[in-house]
C-alpha cells in the first residue's frame, strides 16, 4: 500500500508482515503482554476509565463506545463473562480474520485486559465455524499464553484468575448478532433475544456479559501502553484510534488496511486500494458491509466516518418509493444515508449488473434469516424470490414497488437487526438504481 | 443401531465438558465430535449427543438442524463449497461454481456416484480480498479460477 495514502500510526496491524509475530516469544520481544502486566496492577475501574478516555468505539458495526459498555456491568455482580465476537460473517468483511491470522496474541492480550476490567474470570471466543485455520492459530496462542502465565490462576503474575476458551460456531450468520451468539454459546439455536435485558445485565448463562468485537479488543493493549488520551488524539471527535477496513471487488489491491478514521472514501478506493482494476470506472460502492445502503460513484467523496456519512448532503437518503423517505427509526426521524458499518468496502465497476448483485444479497438474507419472527422470515424470502425473477428477466410489472412494499413491511419491525440488514440494501439498490430494475422488467414486454 | 462414542471421542468430550458451567453449552462442540467420528449427524448421532448431555433429543435435533455446518446427510470424501456471495460473485464466483458443476457432473447439494465429492454453494467465507474462494473440507482455496478448479479436482481424484 502506498504509505502516504494511509498516513497513519499502526495499532492493530503493527505486526502485519511479520510471520513470527504469531509466536509468543516474538510478540513479547515486540512489547507484547507489557500492557497486561500493567493492567493487573491497576484497579478495575482505572482500566475502564482509560478506555473511556480513548473514545474506543466498537468495530463490529454498531460503533458503541467500548468503555461505556464495560461500565454497564453491575458492580456487585458475582459471575461476569467476556465474550469475543469473532463470528465475522457480514459479506465483504474479512478484517478480523486477517488480524488474527497475523497477530493472535494481540487479541488474547486485549481480551485478558478487557476481562480484568469488567471483573470476568472467563473469556469465551466465539469464532465462525468456517474459520478452521484461525481457530487453530488462536488455540495455539492461548495455549502459549497459559504456558507463560498470562492465563490461568494468576494472570500475568497478579492475583486475578482468567480462563479463555475458543468456541466454534457452525455456520449461521445470525450468530454475529450478540444475543443469538449468546444463545448459540449456551448450546441452543441461534435465535436473538429481546432487549432489554441487555447482555451487560443478563447475558451468557443469565450472568452479566460483555460482548466485544475482535478488532475492538486488539486496540486495548495499545490504549494501556500509550494512554487513552493519546489514542483519542489519533481519531476524530468521539471516535478514537484508527480503523481497519477490508476492501474487495473490482479494485487493484483488495485487502485489509489500517486507516485514519474519517479518511475520504474516494482516497481509500483510488489510493489505498490502488484504484480500479483495468481502466474501469466506479459504478457503485457498498461502504460498510452488505447491509449498508449502496452508494453511486457520485456519492463517494465523503469522509469514512459514522456521523459524516449519516449527515452528508452528498449521499442521497434511502427512499421507499420515489419522493417518500424510508423511516429507519432513527432519533428525530433522521433519514437513512449510509455508514462505515463493519469496515467492509465492496467496489463495483461500470457494467456490473446491479439487479443481479441485489438479488444475490437478498438470497443471502433469506438463507440466513433465523425464522423466529414473521416479518423477516417471510419477507426476506419474498424479496429474494421477486428480486431473483427480476434479475433473470422474468419480472412482472409492479415488481419494483412490490419489493419496496415488502421491505417497508420488515424495516424496523423485527426482534433483531437482520430484518433491517436486508431492507437497507434492498431499498438502497432501488433508490440508487431504480431505472436498472425498471428496464429489466420493461424488456420482458 | 444405537451409536457409541469411541474412547478417543470420550476423552475429547470429557475435556470439553470441563470448559462450560453446564452440559447444554457443550451441544455444538459435541455435535462436531460426533460429525468427526461418524461422518455426518444422523438421527442416531443426535440421540447419542442428547443422551451424553442429558438433553431432550428434540433439543439436539433443533440445534443440529439450525446450523448449516452439521451435515444431516452423508457427504462425499471431499466437501467442495464455492462462495458466490457479493465479493466472490464480482470476481467470477459463479464461473467457478459453473465449472465445478460441469467438472463433477452434479448440482449443488448432490454427491458424485463414487461418493468422492459433494458440491455446495456457500455464503461469505471472509476471503473477499482473495476472491473467489472455494472451501474443500477444512481448507480454503483463494483466487480460484475455472482452470484452477480443474487442477484442484484432478489432484483430489489422483489422491483418492
Amino acid at each position: 500500500m502506498p504509505e502516504d495514502a494511509a498516513n497513519t500510526v499502526k495499532i492493530t496491524t503493527q505486526n502485519f508482515g511479520n510471520p513470527d509475530a504469531k509466536k509468543i516469544a516474538t510478540y513479547e520481544r515486540l512489547g507484547g503482554y507489557k500492557s497486561l502486566r500493567k493492567a493487573v496492577k491497576m484497579k478495575h475501574e482505572e482500566v475502564i476509565e482509560e478506555v473511556k478516555q480513548a473514545n474506543l468505539r466498537g468495530r463490529g458495526g454498531a460503533g458503541f463506545p467500548a468503555g461505556v459498555k464495560w461500565g454497564f456491568v453491575p458492580k456487585d455482580a458475582q459471575t461476569v463473562y467476556l465474550v469475543v465476537n469473532f463470528d465475522e460473517g457480514e459479506p465483504g468483511t474479512f478484517k478480523d480474520k486477517t488480524l488474527v491470522n497475523w497477530d493472535p496474541h494481540r487479541l488474547v492480550e486485549g481480551a485478558c485486559i478487557a476481562g480484568y476490567a469488567i471483573r470476568a474470570h472467563h473469556v469465551f471466543v466465539y469464532i465462525r465455524g468456517e474459520l478452521v485455520q484461525e481457530a487453530r492459530i488462536l488455540e495455539e496462542a492461548i495455549e502459549e499464553a497459559y504456558g507463560r502465565g498470562y492465563l490461568g490462576r494468576s494472570m500475568a503474575g497478579g492475583s486475578w484468575a482468567m480462563e479463555m476458551v475458543v468456541h466454534r460456531g457452525a455456520g449461521a450468520y445470525i450468530c454475529g448478532e450478540e444475543t443469538s451468539l449468546l444463545n448459540s454459546l449456551e448450546g441452543r439455536r441461534g435465535w436473538p433475544r429481546l432487549k432489554p435485558p441487555f447482555p451487560a445485565i443478563k447475558g451468557l448463562f443469565a450472568q452479566p456479559t460483555i460482548v466485544n468485537n475482535v478488532e475492538t479488543l486488539m486496540n486495548v493493549p495499545t490504549i494501556l501502553e500509550k494512554g487513552g488520551t493519546w489514542f483519542a488524539e489519533q481519531g476524530v471527535e468521539k471516535d478514537g484510534g484508527t480503523r481497519c477496513i477490508a476492501v474487495s471487488g473490482h479494485v487493484k489491491l483488495p485487502g485489509v488496511y489500517e486507516v485514519p478514521v474519517g479518511i475520504n472514501l474516494k482516497t481509500i478506493i483510488h489510493e489505498v486500494a490502488g484504484g480500479m482494476r483495468g481502466a474501469a470506472k466506479v459504478k457503485a460502492v457498498i461502504p460498510g458491509g452488505s447491509s449498508t445502503p449502496v452508494l453511486t460513484a457520485d456519492e463517494i467523496d465523503v469522509p469514512y466516518a459514522s456521523q459524516a456519512m449519516a449527515e452528508s448532503d452528498k449521499i442521497r437518503p434511502v427512499e421507499v418509493y420515489p419522493g417518500q423517505l424510508f423511516d429507519a427509526g432513527f432519533p428525530g426521524g433522521a433519514p437513512l444515508r449510509s455508514m462505515p458499518g463493519s469496515g467492509a468496502i465492496v467496489v463495483m465497476e461500470k457494467g456490473t449488473d446491479m439487479v443481479a448483485v441485489c438479488a444475490r444479497l437478498m438470497r443471502f438474507y433469506a438463507h440466513e434469516s433465523c425464522g423466529q419472527c414473521t416479518p423477516c422470515r417471510e419477507g426476506t424470502g419474498w424479496m429474494a424470490r421477486v428480486c431473483t425473477r427480476v434479475a433473470e428477466g422474468k419480472g412482472k410489472p409492479g415488481d419494483v414497488d412490490l419489493m419496496a412494499h415488502i421491505a417497508d413491511g420488515i424495516g424496523n419491525k423485527t426482534i433483531c437487526p437482520l430484518g433491517d440488514a436486508a431492507v437497507w440494501p434492498m431499498l438502497g439498490f432501488l433508490t440508487k438504481f431504480r431505472k436498472e430494475f425498471e428496464e429489466r422488467i420493461g424488456k420482458r414486454s | 443401531m444405537p451409536l457409541a462414542f469411541s474412547a478417543e471421542s470420550q476423552d475429547k468430550i470429557k475435556k470439553i465438558l470441563g470448559r462450560y458451567p453446564n452440559k447444554m453449552a457443550a451441544c455444538l462442540p459435541l455435535l462436531y465430535v460426533a460429525q468427526e467420528e461418524f461422518g455426518h449427524i444422523s438421527p442416531d448421532a443426535m440421540d447419542l449427543v442428547a443422551q451424553t448431555l442429558e438433553l431432550p433429543p428434540s433439543h439436539v435435533f433443533g440445534v443440529a438442524t439450525f446450523y448449516t455446518m452439521f451435515n444431516k446427510e452423508k457427504v462425499g470424501t471431499y466437501h467442495v463449497q464455492a462462495c458466490t456471495n457479493v465479493s466472490c460473485m464480482l470476481c467470477g464466483g459463479y464461473d467457478v461454481l459453473g465449472r465445478l458443476r460441469t467438472k463433477l457432473g452434479i448440482k449443488p447439494g448432490e454427491t458424485t456416484k463414487d461418493g468422492l465429492f459433494t458440491l455446495g454453494e456457500v455464503e461469505c467465507l471472509a476471503y473477499c480480498g482473495t476472491a473467489p474462494a472455494v472451501q474443500i473440507n477444512d481448507e480454503i482455496h483463494e483466487l480460484v479460477s475455472p482452470d484452477k478448479v480443474d487442477e484442484l479436482i484432478d489432484e483430489l481424484k489422483a489422491r483418492a
